[in-house]
């Protein structure tokens, strides 16, 4: 079948890409300013990926995604740093609370459309920092000491089962669900589909992978501190999304590589910085006001992997 | 007849502030039947189906479905119950392949689950290619398929009215409600549709509660009409009864009537 091998060919290609940066990695020739940008970009896409499907796929605009980072993040250091518990449980518990504090966060704010719901969820993400920033035993506003543990195999490894679970999820049944509350909840309704199950479990499932990036996050500074997961945090994933292509997954990934490229070589600049960043910003908008990707998986482009074409979203 | 109705509705109404949109409703529809569900602009016809399909919960009265109650029930619910409906401005999924809009409308029939789908077990493969060969199935009786993987939003304007009439039904009512589905259709059109309604009728044994304004598609076709006008029901009856019925050619049908004759 079609769709079996595009699995495989995927598969086979992200060995090779993994193993061939892993290879560069050990003999020297990518050294750690371009290895932690790597792991920076694999940070970052799999936020993109996770807000995509709250945004892209389920339609629900959510800017509070770096209120679940820091869930992600607190959470995992707390189990290296404090339970001297191993680092992949840290980053799976962490995930997991993160999906915890959406669902806490999303059952009541996912009655609200619109302007309210983002409004709503920048409110909760200001709340969660807000909490981190209090409690002492994370160290307060002074933040919190991390070791660094995170490398490229975990990113990658991170990476890899986002993009698969995400991909599987939106082509099945559940996420032809969720695409269909995007497109109208009316009428999704009307069909029999439970509409607020579908927006709390994508809601739920991006801030699980939210939570994940949090932990990798933490583990690749040697502090995390409430400052960084304010709403500007949020911003920067949601600018992933929106340049990428609303309801493009290849969208979502490819943009976060750029910014995260562009925003990276400019710091020698720093003075300049923000100012050619908003600048690539502005001037994508204006020419691809439906993102970089528009609606259109990498994957059409190929004419491969059809079923990956249900993906494609509104503008 | 004699039996119990499929739908029975009691006295039901909705207030919306101080404004009774819909009052005092009685209806009762046995199954099989083929109802009409008529009158002027904002009489509150599609208020009723609203009310029907749970979008609105009433204020007063009930609601029974084949003898289940479904006051406060929500719109999902209600169709899993066997109740579906098409709207009077088209709501289809846009941007899905037509093919996807009506595996939508499949969803709550199929089983596996999201860790099946998420880890791609079996169970989710075979679920999908049930979805997917009843989905194509369905299309092929709507000569719809030769368009199954064109956006929805591509199509004509009158096979949209009719995905979303086949997207209704794939959902597997007893009791489908069309609003308004002659709206914007040429004569020709109209033609075909009551012929597919006539035909799905028979195919899956269909109850069908309609909202139009096109008369000769209401007198045509409809067993029973029921008659609305500012929330109240003022008649019901034979599509003869209604347009001899003082009250309604008072209410608007009069001239309809007549153009109808002429």
């Amino acid at each position: 079948m079609k769709k079996v091998k595009g699995f495989w060919l995927f598969l086979i290609l992200s060995i090779v890409l993994y193993v061939t940066v892993q290879l560069l990695i050990n003999a020297g020739i990518l050294n750690q300013f371009y290895s932690n940008t790597l792991i920076f970009i694999g940070i970052n896409i799999i936020l993109a990926v996770s807000l995509h499907l709250v945004i892209g796929i389920t339609g629900q605009f959510s800017i509070g995604h770096a209120g679940f980072l820091a869930v992600g993040a607190y959470i995992s250091a707390i189990f290296t740093m404090k339970l001297q518990l191993p680092f992949p449980i840290a980053i799976l518990v962490g995930g997991i609370i993160a999906a915890l504090a959406g669902l806490i966060v999303g059952i009541p704010s996912l009655r609200l459309k619109g302007d309210y719901l983002a409004i709503a969820t920048l409110g909760f993400a200001e709340i969660i920092r807000i909490v981190f920033l209090n409690i002492d035993y994370v160290g307060g506003a002074a933040g919190m000491q991390v070791s660094h543990l995170t490398n490229w195999t975990y990113t990658f490894i991170c990476l890899f089962i986002t993009i698969v679970v995400i991909m599987n999820f939106t082509n099945s049944r559940h996420g032809r669900a969720c695409i269909s509350v995007r497109e109208n909840e009316i009428a999704a309704d009307a069909m029999g589909i439970n509409t607020v199950y579908y927006k709390v479990i994508a809601f739920a499932l991006g801030s699980f992978f939210a939570g994940i990036a949090g932990g990798l996050y933490a583990h690749n500074f040697y502090i995390i501190q409430p400052t960084n997961f304010g709403f500007l945090k949020s911003f920067d994933i949601l600018i992933y999304v929106v340049l990428g292509g609303l309801g493009s997954l290849s969208g979502a990934v490819i943009s976060a590589i750029l910014l995260t490229l562009v925003s990276t070589f400019l710091q020698d600049y720093p003075e300049t910085r923000m100012i050619i960043y908003s600048l690539v910003l502005v001037i994508v908008m204006l020419y691809r006001p439906q993102g970089l990707m528009g609606t259109r998986e990498i994957t059409d482009i190929f004419g491969k992997w059809k079923s990956v074409k249900s993906v494609k979203g509104g503008s | 007849m004699g039996s119990m109705p499929l739908l029975q509705v009691r006295n039901t109404g909705i207030q919306f502030g101080g404004l009774k949109a819909v009052s005092n409703v009685n209806m009762e529809i046995h199954r099989g039947e083929l109802i009409g569900l008529i009158g002027p602009n904002g009489a509150g016809k599609t208020t009723c189906f609203n009310l029907l399909t749970g979008v609105y919960v009433p204020t007063e009265g009930s609601i029974e479905f084949d003898g289940q109650k479904l006051n406060g029930l929500a719109p999902y619910q209600v169709t899993r119950k066997g109740i579906s409906r098409t709207f009077q401005n088209i709501r289809l999924f846009n941007e899905l392949s037509v093919l996807d809009n009506v595996k939508v409308a499949y969803h709550s029939l199929a089983k596996h689950s999201i860790i099946s789908s998420i880890l791609r077990l079996p169970s989710h493969f075979s679920g999908e290619k049930e979805m997917e060969e009843k989905s194509i199935e369905f299309l092929k009786i709507f000569n719809l398929d030769k368009y199954k993987d064109e956006a929805a939003k591509n199509l004509p304007y009158g096979q949209q009215r009719r995905l979303e009439i086949a997207r209704a039904l794939a959902a597997g009512p007893r009791l489908l409600l069309l609003d308004e589905p002659a709206a914007g259709m040429n004569p020709q059109e109209t033609h075909e549709l009551m012929e597919l309604i006539a035909f799905v009728r028979k195919k899956f044994d269909l109850t069908i509660l309609l909202i139009e304004h096109d008369m000769n598609l209401v007198m045509g076709i409809c067993e029973r009409i029921y008659v609305l006008d500012h929330g109240q029901l003022i008649a019901q009856g034979t599509p003869e009864d209604i347009r001899n019925h003082p009250k309604v050619i008072e209410a608007y049908l009069g001239e309809e009537v007549t153009n109808s004759h002429a």
